[in-house]
């Protein structure tokens, strides 16, 4: 099997089973988001959309802190994570400059290099 | 009887619907990726699809955790296009084509394979994109057969095993008994990262690496695990696996017709290949 052999990947959470069994309820409460009457309910109080989802203290941690890579540490998966992002009104950019200490000014810079060298 | 004309490849980030929508083709940042296009879609008016056979990932709309499927096959006579969550538009819903569908899934699993058989199916940008890039008037004149193959949860299929359901995938449209030109349509990638510290990050030598045995021999790409694929494409550029096995279905002599590659849309790298498929019986002749 290769995962116990290879090396882990840099900067780099690979979401597996436990990952996967870590993060169950929030990414459950994230995949609630493609309803656009939840995203109001969650809106109107995030409390009690927590509650709802039964979020595990460090998920609520997690999201009080508003870090993205706090939030992938307590299972969040970056295909759901998007759709809170999306009600925080955060682009990818945004999220690539806080995992990585950029400000979105240097990391779209970054981006831009990448297609230059 | 059913011939696979060509293949379609294309990055799906979601900005592209949003640019699409709020009609930024010509803007600087964008001009270079919608280039590509016109070409494509000249090719395609002229060779007609009647059914587009969609390798994709599914990003949390269809499917979630509690049951995520490894591979899935629409046999559907609709899709709909729905809400993601964030805000890009949705489309007009998409016709199905059933027996085509059905036939292909009789296939794939006397070839070994275990599909999740889908008569509903809600389908999100890597789908519509792709759709609006071949057809900017939303008119779509083709039915669409959607095969999914899971991009999220870990353990991933890795190149070799989507390599090979591309191969059964290709043989069972090749013997469907309908007059029907199929276009298979690799969505996704390619190099990208949108968590961790990592984000950002691209990788070009291993892109042209891909393109290259897209144009060539894709079977070159399965000595990579699916870790090998995060590493090297990043781990959002997991989507190769629908490039690798929508350009394994093609079996017949094929001819590299476009390629364009520009960095960056949003966090990704952007690729569009467009090939296209001889008949079967005449590369088995050559």
């Amino acid at each position: 099997m290769p995962s116990s052999k290879r090396q882990p990947v840099p900067g780099t959470t690979i979401f597996d089973g436990g990952q996967a069994a870590k993060g169950y309820q929030l990414n459950k409460m994230c995949y609630s988001f493609n309803d656009p009457e939840n995203r109001k309910a969650f809106l109107a109080d995030q409390g009690a959309y927590f509650d709802k989802y039964e979020l595990t203290a460090e998920q609520r941690a997690a999201l009080a802190s508003g870090s993205v890579l706090k939030m992938i540490e307590a299972g969040g998966n970056a295909y759901y994570l998007a759709k809170l992002a999306g009600i925080l009104g955060l682009g990818v950019q945004d999220i690539g400059a806080q995992q990585t200490g950029m400000s979105v000014e240097a990391f779209k810079q970054k981006l831009l290099d990448a297609g230059r060298q | 009887m059913a011939r696979i004309i060509g293949g379609f490849f294309t990055s799906h980030v979601p900005a592209i619907g949003n640019a699409i929508a709020k009609k930024q083709q010509n803007e600087p940042y964008w001009k270079p990726f919608f280039d590509a296009f016109p070409p494509v879609r000249e090719w395609i008016g002229r060779e007609k699809p009647d059914v587009v056979v969609f390798f994709y990932n599914d990003h949390g709309l269809n499917f979630f955790l509690d049951k995520m499927p490894t591979f899935a096959v629409g046999a559907a006579s609709d899709y709909v296009s729905k809400d993601e969550g964030w805000g890009i538009p949705t489309t007009a819903s998409f016709e199905g084509d059933p027996k085509l569908s059905w036939h292909i899934i009789n296939g794939i699993v006397a070839d070994g394979f275990d599909p999740v058989m889908c008569q509903e199916m809600a389908v999100d940008h890597a789908i519509t994109n792709p759709m609006l890039l071949m057809y900017p008037d939303s008119n779509w004149p083709v039915r669409i057969v959607p095969i999914a193959i899971n991009s999220i949860q870990h353990p991933l299929p890795g190149p070799k095993r989507c390599y090979d359901l591309g191969r059964a995938v290709g043989r069972a449209i090749e013997s469907y008994g309908e007059n029907v030109k199929v276009l298979v349509l690799g969505s996704g990638g390619l190099s990208h990262q949108l968590d961790g510290e990592r984000a950002g990050f691209i990788n070009k030598d291993f892109d042209r690496e891909c393109m290259d045995a897209i144009a060539g021999d894709v079977s070159a790409l399965n000595k990579y695990s699916a870790l090998d694929v995060v590493e090297k494409a990043g781990a959002q550029g997991v989507e190769l696996m629908c490039w690798i096995a929508a350009r394994a279905a093609m079996q017949g002599q094929v001819k590299e017709l476009r390629r364009s590659y520009h960095i960056p849309i949003s966090n990704t790298a952007s690729a569009v290949m467009l090939l296209s498929n001889g008949p079967v019986e005449a590369a088995k002749a050559a």
